[in-house]
């Protein structure tokens, strides 16, 4: 027994109308006798049937509409064996399912026709829509830096590539320290431009205000040069690391000085990363972040001030510390300035400042005898904090620098 | 206007065999000679090179060529080689194809990509589609040369720059020479791929004057070249409009913007790795295309600049084209239907520095 | 049936091979019809009953180095030009084993091996090539030449035109045929030519033509040896208006509103199987016994073509991209 199926008449013919039947039960039919008429959106067909036989059964009527591969009709070979057209054998097992008749076709996925976008690298926490061009944001992420926050100068306020520079050059320069592809042109020449973006970006959003304290220095002095008696040239202290310190402890209890102002809002650092001012043969600025300063011994931070310089005058300086800075020192030292009236590197909130020790006339008890003396001057952020916490900040440190063996 | 040449560090795309080479102006011997000269000299070298080789077109032989490209031929390689044909796009296209497929290297000339059209189906359903249709049997090694482009005031039906369209199509492959030396060289490589290369030449480079090695030969059908280097923005364009951008680069060097200038040479396939290394390094793209900006070229480089290069990008891609507009008739119409020299350098100034 | 004037060699087995050509195409396209039913087939199928007396009549009269160029409704051009049954079932499959790797089906027959090219699908598209390819042979000092087969509907194309004037002009030994089944798909010939003798359109571009009775093998390829043999001496080329009839519709899945059925079963009776057969018996060239091992030849062949198709394997996704750009010339 052999089935006669609605036959495909065309690519687009999914079902058909039985309109009428030329043959019925019982009728002997030979390959190639038209059979019956079929009505499709093109009009009415004829259909032939391609086994010769006995009709047995008539399955769909006149006015049925059934899909393309329905079993119209069921045919007896008239005791002869099944007949050679291999092909009819395929349709059977293909009843069912109608809209794939490529069943054939092999599993197969078709391969990406495009070569598959390539993986994106991470995105930096998104904060509301940050109007950031593709570039500056992948450069903030090598940074560490946080985008919002950064005024953009791009078209519509954009942030570019140039200010994502400069907010790190606030914290120190861009040099060429960081791994990642920097742009054309000589590291100086791209860290002054970095430094001048970040110092005009200063000068024009953070309103400064200017405090100085002359600090004594005999006692802080008078203690190194004993410390330093008893110990081996390679494990002397220098007076730096002693203003670091008591620059971070004393930082401890004045969070509106340690922090960035992000987004309208002064945001305190939960640690305390003191960007130490490093300059450059060749020119050039650096302030390397030493991180924790609070908490390192004055041994511990001598040692990192010393490896911060040399790498950074080698060029050896990571990422993290170019970016990691929640305020900055900038100790001039003996180069020749009495103090420093600096400008806060953005989005920090403050810059303490030291000039160079000097010996001064200082009134002691009811004398005037020669002391050294630093002046020791905090420029900060005024939308932060005011004068009055600046002094408590300075005088906090003064006091510090008064008992050196407690730092 | 003059090429320049000098300034060309040309780099190629990796040729399909062969790794990335670098090609120096010479230094040696040069003669001056024009665009057309160069295409003529092509032509007449391939004739003299190949038995195979012969020119076919309307108007290309006694008439000497409706732009004077193959003034002289029909003297010096006779009427079988350098052959008449009446005005029938689509017959002798598709002849054309014919014969590559019967063993001859054909050079089809179609006057003007406007007459295309009438051919296109020739080219389209045959040129492009009998290899891969018939399982890889026959190859159409047939190039096809048509003039493309306006500014000659010969309004909307003689001034469509269509190479963006047929850039669209696999199994062809889309050339559009902008300087002397691929006008000279490009021919021959042309003629030795086995697939289907149509040549487009701008109309307004026929003219133009410049210095060529006096060896000139074959150059690479792949691949872009870096016409002039610069780090600020990537000038992205092709054909009639190069030497608009390079004129635009000096005017923004003047101002202190260092443009770099990439001449794409080829349309289809299109060199992605030169286009994206520019990019990395400028971060500023701006597309240069005299055809129609919807669903022209430009998009599409566009489109691959941002799969590609999407991190590099510190500015929105930008695009320069055609207005969307048949190209009219009188000049000052006619000149602000496409991207002149000065539209360009105020964009690029504009994506350098935005207000 | 007239005889056929020209160099007509009519031996037994001359005579019983063009009807085994010809039966070979009606078996063929009648199992197309079958499998296309059965989805085995897809796309667009146009079968050539009736008129396979064109094909068999001009291509015997090419030699194995002439070029051939013909239309969607070429499965019968196919077969007597050689192709492998096989090769063909698996291409009207879609199988990496049928001619063109399956990509083209039906439509799409290519065998460079014969000189076949194509298998074209648009009407019309296929003259300007065999203009091309008659050029090449000419240029190239080759005496061999290109036979053209259309329908009478690619007349109304301009590049019917184009191409005869220059196949004309240029002297080209292109043999242009026209099969004219006095229907293109559903319109009537007289409902879109202004002159329906169309061997008058093409004796106006100074080349040979002439009206051939389609139905009749022999006086087709008495024509085609004619012009052919003219050809190939410098001849200019020649048009051959055949006059046939199909009778299946266009395709598979068109219902003939456009024409009588008693108009099909009038030239059924008359049809170029049917009168060389009678012919053949006739004048005793035929037996019974011919007949029948001739059909159990073909029946067996084609069962083998089925089954070669049906076990041919499809071709890889991953190649679908190969022979876009081609690498090298072939050969």
């Amino acid at each position: 027994m052999s089935e006669f199926r609605m036959p495909s008449l065309g690519a687009d013919m999914e079902a058909g109308t039985l309109v009428e039947w030329f043959v019925g039960a019982g009728d002997t039919v030979a390959r190639g006798d038209i059979v019956a008429v079929v009505e499709t959106q093109k009009g009415a067909i004829e259909i032939e049937i391609f086994e010769s036989g006995r009709v047995a059964e008539i399955l769909v009527g006149p006015g049925e509409k059934v899909p393309v591969g329905t079993v119209l009709a069921r045919i007896e070979a008239p005791g002869a064996p099944v007949k050679k057209a291999s092909a009819k054998k395929a349709p059977a097992a293909k009843a069912p399912a109608k809209k794939a008749p490529a069943k054939k076709v092999p599993p197969k996925k078709a391969p990406a026709k495009m070569a598959p976008p390539k993986p994106a690298p991470p995105m930096p926490p998104a904060g509301a829509r940050l109007r950031i061009s593709p570039a500056a944001r992948r450069r903030a992420q090598e940074l560490g830096l946080e985008t919002a926050g950064i005024a953009g100068t791009g078209a519509g306020g954009a942030i570019t590539l140039a200010d994502i520079e400069a907010a790190a050059a606030s914290a120190p320069g861009p040099a060429a320290a960081v791994p990642a592809a920097a742009p054309a042109g000589t590291p100086q020449a791209s860290m002054r431009q970095a430094i001048a973006a970040a110092m005009s970006r200063a000068n024009r959003e953070i309103p400064h205000y200017y405090l100085s304290r002359t600090i004594d220095m005999e006692a802080a002095l008078g203690w190194l040069e004993a410390t330093n008696a008893r110990r081996p040239i390679a494990r002397r202290l220098i007076a730096a690391a002693l203003l670091l310190r008591a620059v971070a402890v004393a930082l401890r209890d004045f969070p509106d000085l340690n922090g960035f102002w992000i987004d309208g809002a002064a945001r305190p650092a939960a640690h305390i990363h003191v960007g130490w001012s490093v300059s450059l043969r060749g020119g050039g600025l650096v302030a390397p972040a030493i991180l924790d300063a609070d908490t390192k011994p004055l041994e511990t931070l001598m040692a990192a001030l010393r490896d911060l310089v040399k790498r950074a005058r080698a060029g050896g300086l990571r990422s993290s510390e170019m970016s990691a800075q929640t305020v900055t020192v900038t100790s001039l030292g003996d180069l020749g300035a009495d103090a420093v009236h600096g400008v806060i590197y953005p989005p920090q909130l403050a810059l303490v400042g030291f000039g160079r020790v000097q010996a001064r006339p200082w009134v002691v008890g009811e004398d005037i005898a020669p002391r050294r003396v630093v002046e020791a001057s905090l420029a900060a952020d005024h939308r932060a904090s005011d004068g009055h916490r600046g002094g408590l900040f300075l005088a906090a440190l003064d006091k510090l620098l008064q008992e050196p063996e407690t730092l | 206007m003059t090429a320049k040449g000098k300034s060309a560090k040309a780099q190629m795309g990796a040729a399909k065999k062969g790794a990335a080479r670098k090609i120096v102006a010479r230094k040696g011997r040069t003669v001056r000679t024009t665009y057309r000269e160069a295409v003529r000299e092509a032509i007449r070298d391939a004739l003299a090179r190949d038995p195979r080789v012969f020119l076919m077109g309307e108007d290309v032989g006694r008439y000497g060529g409706c732009y004077a490209v193959s003034k002289g031929l029909l003297e010096e390689f006779g009427e079988d080689r350098v052959r008449d044909t009446p005005l029938s796009e689509s017959g002798f296209v598709g002849a054309g194809i014919g014969a590559a497929l019967g063993g001859m290297r054909p050079i089809v000339e179609v006057m003007t990509v406007n007459f295309s059209l009438l051919a296109l189906d020739q080219i389209v359903n045959n040129a492009a589609t009998i290899p891969h249709m018939s399982g890889g049997q026959f190859a159409v090694p047939l190039v096809i040369r048509m003039a493309t482009g306006s500014g000659r005031q010969l309004a909307a039906q003689h001034s469509h720059s269509l190479e963006g369209w047929y850039a669209h199509i696999p199994g062809i492959k889309v050339l559009a020479p902008a300087t002397l030396a691929d006008a000279r060289g490009m021919l021959w490589s042309a003629l030795l791929d086995p697939n289907p290369v149509l040549i487009f030449e701008h109309v307004l480079l026929y003219n133009m004057e410049g210095d060529l090695a006096a060896d000139a030969g074959p150059v690479p059908i792949e691949g872009a070249a870096v016409r002039r280097e610069g780090t600020d923005i990537s000038l992205v364009t092709y054909g009639g409009s190069l030497f608009k951008c390079l004129a635009a680069a000096e005017e923004l060097a003047a101002d202190g913007i260092a443009a770099e200038v990439i001449d794409l040479r080829c349309l289809r396939p299109l060199d992605e790795a030169t286009i994206l290394a520019s990019v990395a390094k400028t971060h500023r793209a701006l597309i240069v295309d005299e055809g129609w900006r919807s669903g022209g070229i430009s998009a599409e480089i566009a489109t691959r600049i941002v799969e590609g290069g999407f991190y590099d990008l510190d500015a929105p891609v930008a695009r320069l084209c055609g207005a969307e507009v048949p190209i009219p008739y009188p000049r000052h119409l006619e000149e602000a239907s496409v991207p002149q020299t000065a539209d360009i350098t105020a964009a690029a100034r504009a994506l350098v520095r935005p207000e | 049936m007239t005889a056929a004037k020209g160099k007509v060699r009519l031996t037994r087995d001359s005579a019983l091979a063009l009807l085994a050509g010809m039966l070979r195409i009606r078996r063929f396209e009648e199992t197309c019809a079958e499998l296309y039913t059965a989805e085995k087939i897809r796309g667009f199928l146009h079968l050539y009953i009736g008129e396979e007396a064109i094909a068999v009549g001009a291509l015997d009269a090419l030699a194995p180095d002439d070029a051939v160029v013909a239309t969607y409704r070429e499965h019968g051009h196919a077969l007597a030009r050689g192709i492998a049954m096989d090769r063909i079932m698996a291409e009207m499959y879609g199988k990496q084993s049928g001619c063109s790797r399956g990509r083209g089906g039906s439509m799409h027959i290519y065998d460079a091996a014969t000189r076949f090219y194509g298998g074209n699908a648009i009407v019309g598209g296929g003259l300007p090539l065999a203009v091309g390819l008659a050029l090449a042979d000419r240029m190239q000092g080759r005496d061999a030449v290109t036979a053209c087969f259309f329908g009478e509907g690619a007349v109304a194309e301009g590049e019917f035109h184009e191409s005869a004037n220059l196949a004309a002009l240029w002297k080209l030994p292109v043999l242009f045929v026209c099969e004219n089944n006095r229907y293109a798909m559903g319109t009537a010939l007289d409902r879109s030519e202004s002159q329906t003798d169309l061997h008058v359109k093409a004796a106006s571009y100074a080349m040979g033509s002439e009206v051939v009775d389609g139905m009749d093998v022999v006086a087709v390829e008495a024509a085609a040896r004619r012009a052919v043999d003219a050809m190939r001496s410098g001849g200019g080329p020649h048009f051959l208006e055949c006059r046939t009839y199909r009778f299946r519709a266009h395709s598979m899945f068109d219902a003939q509103l456009y024409r009588d059925k008693a108009e099909i079963e009038e030239w059924k009776t008359h049809g170029p199987v049917v009168r060389f057969t009678a012919w053949l018996r006739e004048t005793g060239l035929l037996h019974d016994s011919d007949l029948a091992r001739i059909e159990a030849d073909i029946a067996a062949e084609i069962d083998a073509a089925v089954a070669f198709a049906e076990a041919a394997p499809w071709e890889p996704v991953e190649d679908l991209e190969r022979f876009v750009l081609m690498a090298e010339v072939p050969e």
